[in-house]
């Protein structure tokens, strides 16, 4: 797994919700229980995508380093680069982000929405901790994950693509192959 | 008094032919659904065609990803022309299909006049958290601006992988298929977030043997639903 530190010693915690609202993932992080644990796991910056959320976290420049610095943003075009540069991902459990995240090789902590309706989202996140790519938390349940979290225990993603598919489309079509 | 009789013997005599006729209708449509049932799945001699007119279903909530995914290993050549279509809420997924066609066609980047392309908006039956009595109104609307789409592109081959908009395509390029207006293959990809249970579109496509070929990306699907191809993950 990959760790995005950088030489300023800046390790971030990068947690997004994607398109929609998650505030209670929002509150979660932000409680003072995972704040307390990132921050001593050697986390120094916990940024926030939080969407279309009607609750805004409490900022925090974190200046004198006794404690996590803390900010947040609703959208950006350029999700892929803050996953990039963090050491740390907690996100929804969209199939985009997720997919997202392991194929840049970073540790990975999935909270899976217990409000919506159709929750079929959770059958992705669950399949992919059995397989040990990364960990799946709710939210009530983000501080005990983070408690027990070993990195060193992942397995990184290796990426599938469509060839397969693409050979039965081909054939079914009567086309050669390659 | 003949008259009269002459009378009750052609009422009796239209009544039976009416009878006979939609019967006879009834009859050859049954054949009809049977023979395309049968013929569905069953793939196309070597050089069939040397290009298909390819309808592209997109939808937002990773389909559209998983899609462009696939779409990066297919001969595109062989799927020409492409019409792209996501639902009309849906403000991300044409432009990403654009980007990735303008990606194939690095020293030509006006593709929007290729004519060979062509990126629609759909509208949808029904929004998340809408009415269901306003959604009978959205439901005909819907399906009318699909029947009218399919009429127009009169698909060969439909690659879709589960939004809801890829349902009233597919039933209409179902009953194209049984009316002999327009022959075309679907092939149905379910979605990657799906391990346990298929979607509710995926359902209908496999139950109703609609989709031609139909692929999963977990194993425990394949279980489940023998006719799928396991093809492993997209992503």
């Amino acid at each position: 797994m990959e760790d995005g530190e950088k030489n300023d010693g800046k390790r971030l915690v990068f947690v997004t919700v994607g398109t929609t609202s998650f505030d209670a993932l929002v509150k979660a992080v932000v409680s003072q229980n995972v704040k307390d644990e990132l921050h001593k796991r050697g986390y120094t910056h916990l940024l926030i995508q939080m969407g279309r959320g009607i609750y805004s976290p409490p900022k925090c420049d974190g200046a004198d380093g006794s404690s996590l610095a803390v900010d947040y943003f609703t959208f950006s075009s350029s999700i892929a680069d803050y996953i990039r540069s963090a050491s740390l991902v907690i996100s929804h459990a969209g199939s985009g982000s997720i997919f997202e995240t392991l194929k840049l090789g970073k540790p990975l902590i999935v909270v899976v929405n217990e409000d919506l309706m159709d929750n079929h989202q959770c059958e992705l996140a669950e399949e992919l901790e059995e397989r040990k790519h990364l960990y799946c938390a709710r939210p009530h349940t983000l501080h005990q994950t983070l408690t027990k979290m070993e990195l060193g225990s992942l397995v990184r993603y290796d990426p599938g693509d469509g060839t397969p598919v693409a050979r039965i489309i081909d054939r079914f079509l009567g086309f050669p192959d390659d | 008094m003949e008259e009269h009789h002459c009378c009750f013997y052609s009422k009796m005599l239209s009544r039976f032919s009416i009878g006979s006729f939609v019967l006879s209708l009834v009859i050859v449509l049954v054949v009809r659904v049977l023979y395309v049932l049968y013929r569905c799945g069953k793939p196309f001699p070597k050089g069939a065609s040397p290009s298909f007119t390819t309808l592209i279903v997109l939808g937002s909530g990773g389909h559209t990803a998983e899609m462009l995914s696939l779409l990066s290993v297919l001969r595109m050549d062989r799927f020409t022309p492409r019409f792209y279509i996501a639902a009309a809420t849906d403000n991300m997924s044409l432009h990403k299909a654009r980007s990735f066609e303008d990606s194939l066609l690095p020293d030509k980047p006006a593709v929007k006049e290729d004519v060979s392309l062509q990126f629609t908006q759909i509208y949808r039956s029904r929004e998340v958290g809408q009415s269901y009595v306003t959604s009978v109104w959205t439901t005909i609307l819907a399906t009318l601006h699909a029947l009218w789409l399919m009429i127009r592109i009169r698909p060969q081959v439909i690659l879709c992988n589960g939004p809801g908009t890829c349902i009233p395509l597919c039933v209409i390029a179902f009953l194209f298929k049984v009316l002999g207006i327009r022959w075309s293959s679907i092939f149905y990809v379910e979605s990657v977030a799906r391990v346990k249970k298929l979607s509710l579109s995926g359902l209908l496509l496999y139950k109703l043997r609609i989709a031609d070929q139909f692929f999963v990306q977990w194993p425990q699907l394949q279980n489940k639903y023998p006719r799928a191809h396991y093809v492993g993950c997209l992503m």
